[in-house]
């Protein structure tokens, strides 16, 4: 198990320095920085002195080098916009998507796991269909749509939830519905298949024959074995959530990670945008691990191989 | 030597049938008859649209659909804000999703099917390094990424296809790496192992055909998955640029009349819904037709 651990991390660590590598030399071996910063006006002078001033006339790889032994320290650099911080930009936003991705998270588990369940206990049945049509619904509306109709809806017409900021948990409500409902496919999917496979399965014949009543069959044999791929899938997207983050996050006006990178990708604030490619990439590997961790605890035949 | 008459023990032949297969299921055919509409209205745009998608008259902005009041049949889906007809621009909109689409597709195809099969049929050191890449790969977020690409090169439809090809061949990969694993030691590729086929002969002749069906079917979600991209970065301002007629940006040039006139996000939106919804009822019903006893 030690050493399963051990090799898990190894590579999690790999494929954020190959991450790390990747967006900066995407960003910064294209495109001039010192133009973009100096504005059209500027006289050569004025950009070659603004180049010197940032460091962008030494080399890549010193450059590399030095952003990512200072990132490792939690040194981000400055933010060529806001001329503060990056790592005190990010510190203020992370906790507005982290509640934005744990609600989502929660919408749904809660519309999955109920409709995954019931479609499972009666294939083909009328709520199968009605469960089958709100996953493919959910696959084929573009997020930002499915958002602005929900805000047209609540916000616009009946008032009911204020259409964007995020100050108050009401804010979340909204943005975190089209989140998740946006994951809501896969997961049910995948709940509807495990649930049927559970079912059918020896066991849960064993449990029928012994007589114990179909509701604990359900509920307390046949999902928990279903449950096992679900957790994992669970950690996964949270981890995409953080990303995904971006479209949901400038349609509510969340002052999140998403917005600050679309601000600062828009205005080409690249200290910003390479440190929160950095920082969700990092989230997205923890939770991979998570999840290969919960299914090693949890499924006792994934630990033995 | 070996004669050149001399003929392999046959692949299950499932291609035929599955083919067949799939037109028969109504599902799949559903799709396709939505998709080969879209397909149609694209191809004969200039034909079909009754103004030009770009030319403005701002004398007749923001006029209502016909089903609203105000509606008047000289603009059946209306106006936007600068009076272009909205029908119109759907109608060229279809081109740009359609393009990116299949594209994107081709691009991610390639290159995933490519390491797919490499790390598949190899293994060893090989399949270490692809794996590697499609863990990497799918550590990156796509839009954020995407979005940052597009600022730099900017917004035209071939950087679009571009990042969008090179960041989406991550689920070709991860399915042709495990299919092919399992056919790798099927008898009739030993046999043509055994008569020396040269490797690359022998994955395009013998493997490939053996594997189009699953590819196919990650095909059509790719494809909508790839149209939705489009949408969401156009709608960011970081995507197709104006006035290009993009369904996404249209829904974003819409944003300003939220509150009046809403039916100017939600006609654009409905199309990328009907599209992107046609081409996964086809990946729907090839999926079924692939494999029938998982329908239940």
């Amino acid at each position: 198990m030690l050493r399963y651990l051990m090799q898990r991390i190894g590579l999690a660590l790999l494929v954020c320095v190959a991450v790390s590598l990747l967006a900066f030399t995407l960003l910064n071996a294209s495109g001039d920085v010192a133009i973009a910063v100096a504005g059209e006006e500027a006289t050569a002078a004025q950009i070659e002195e603004i180049r010197e001033d940032l460091g962008l006339n030494r080399p890549l790889p010193v450059r590399y080098g030095e952003w990512l032994g200072n990132a490792l320290q939690g040194d981000f650099g400055n933010s060529l916009f806001f001329r503060q911080p990056v790592a005190e930009l990010i510190a203020y936003r992370l906790p507005n998507t982290l509640t934005l991705a744990v609600m989502a998270l929660g919408v749904m588990l809660a519309l999955s796991v109920p409709l995954g369940v019931a479609a499972a206990l009666k294939p083909n049945s009328l709520l199968d269909r009605f469960a089958m049509l709100v996953a493919v619904m959910g696959q084929a509306m573009p997020t930002f749509w499915f958002a602005l109709i929900l805000i047209v809806i609540f916000s616009l017409t009946l008032g009911i939830a204020p259409p964007s900021g995020s100050e108050t948990l009401g804010h979340f409500v909204l943005p975190a519905i089209a989140l998740g409902y946006y994951s809501t496919p896969p997961m049910m999917r995948l709940i509807r298949q495990g649930m049927i496979e559970a079912l059918s399965s020896d066991y849960i014949r064993t449990a029928r024959a012994k007589g114990i009543s179909s509701w604990k069959v359900v509920f307390k044999h046949a999902l928990r074995n279903a449950v096992i791929p679900v957790v994992s899938l669970s950690a996964v997207q949270f981890g995409n959530m953080l990303g995904g983050s971006v479209v949901i996050e400038t349609v509510f006006g969340i002052n999140g990670l998403g917005f600050l990178a679309w601000e600062s990708i828009s205005r080409m604030d690249l200290p910003v945008v390479q440190a929160v490619l950095l920082i969700v990439a990092i989230f997205y590997v923890i939770m991979v691990l998570l999840a290969d961790f919960i299914n090693a605890w949890l499924d006792p035949r994934i630990r033995i191989q | 030597m070996t004669s050149p008459e001399l003929v392999l023990p046959k692949a299950p032949a499932t291609r035929k049938g599955f083919v067949a297969r799939a037109l028969g299921n109504p599902v799949f055919l559903c799709g396709a008859i939505v998709l080969g509409l879209i397909l149609l209205m694209a191809v004969f745009a200039p034909l079909i649209a009754p103004y030009d998608p770009l030319a403005q008259d701002m004398l007749n902005r923001t006029v209502s659909p016909i089903w609203l009041d105000g509606g008047d049949w000289a603009h059946p889906l209306g106006t936007d804000g600068l009076g272009r007809d909205y029908l119109s621009r759907i109608i060229y909109g279809a081109r740009i999703s359609l393009l990116i689409g299949v594209f994107t597709v081709i691009t991610s195809g390639i290159i995933g099917t490519l390491m797919g099969v490499l790390a598949g049929y190899f293994g060893g050191r090989i399949d270490l390094v692809i794996n590697f890449l499609i863990m990497t790969r799918l550590t990156l977020p796509v839009i954020m990424v995407a979005l940052a690409v597009v600022a730099i090169f900017g917004g035209s439809l071939t950087v679009v296809v571009l990042v969008l090809g090179l960041l989406l061949w991550d689920r070709f990969a991860v399915v042709m790496r495990s299919a092919v694993m399992q056919i790798r030691n099927q008898e009739y590729i030993q046999a043509a192992q055994s008569m020396g086929y040269s490797t690359p002969k022998l994955l395009v002749k013998e493997l490939l055909p053996n594997i189009f069906d699953r590819l196919a079917v990650i095909a059509t979600f790719e494809m909508a998955h790839a149209i939705l991209l489009e949408a969401s970065l156009s709608f960011l301002g970081l995507g197709v640029q104006p006035p290009t007629p993009s369904w996404g940006l249209m829904v974003a040039e819409g944003r300003q009349y939220l509150l009046f006139d809403s039916w100017l996000i939600l006609i654009p939106g409905a199309a990328i819904c009907v599209l992107v919804l046609a081409i996964n009822m086809m990946g729907d019903g090839l999926r079924d037709a692939l494999a029938p006893e998982n329908r239940n």
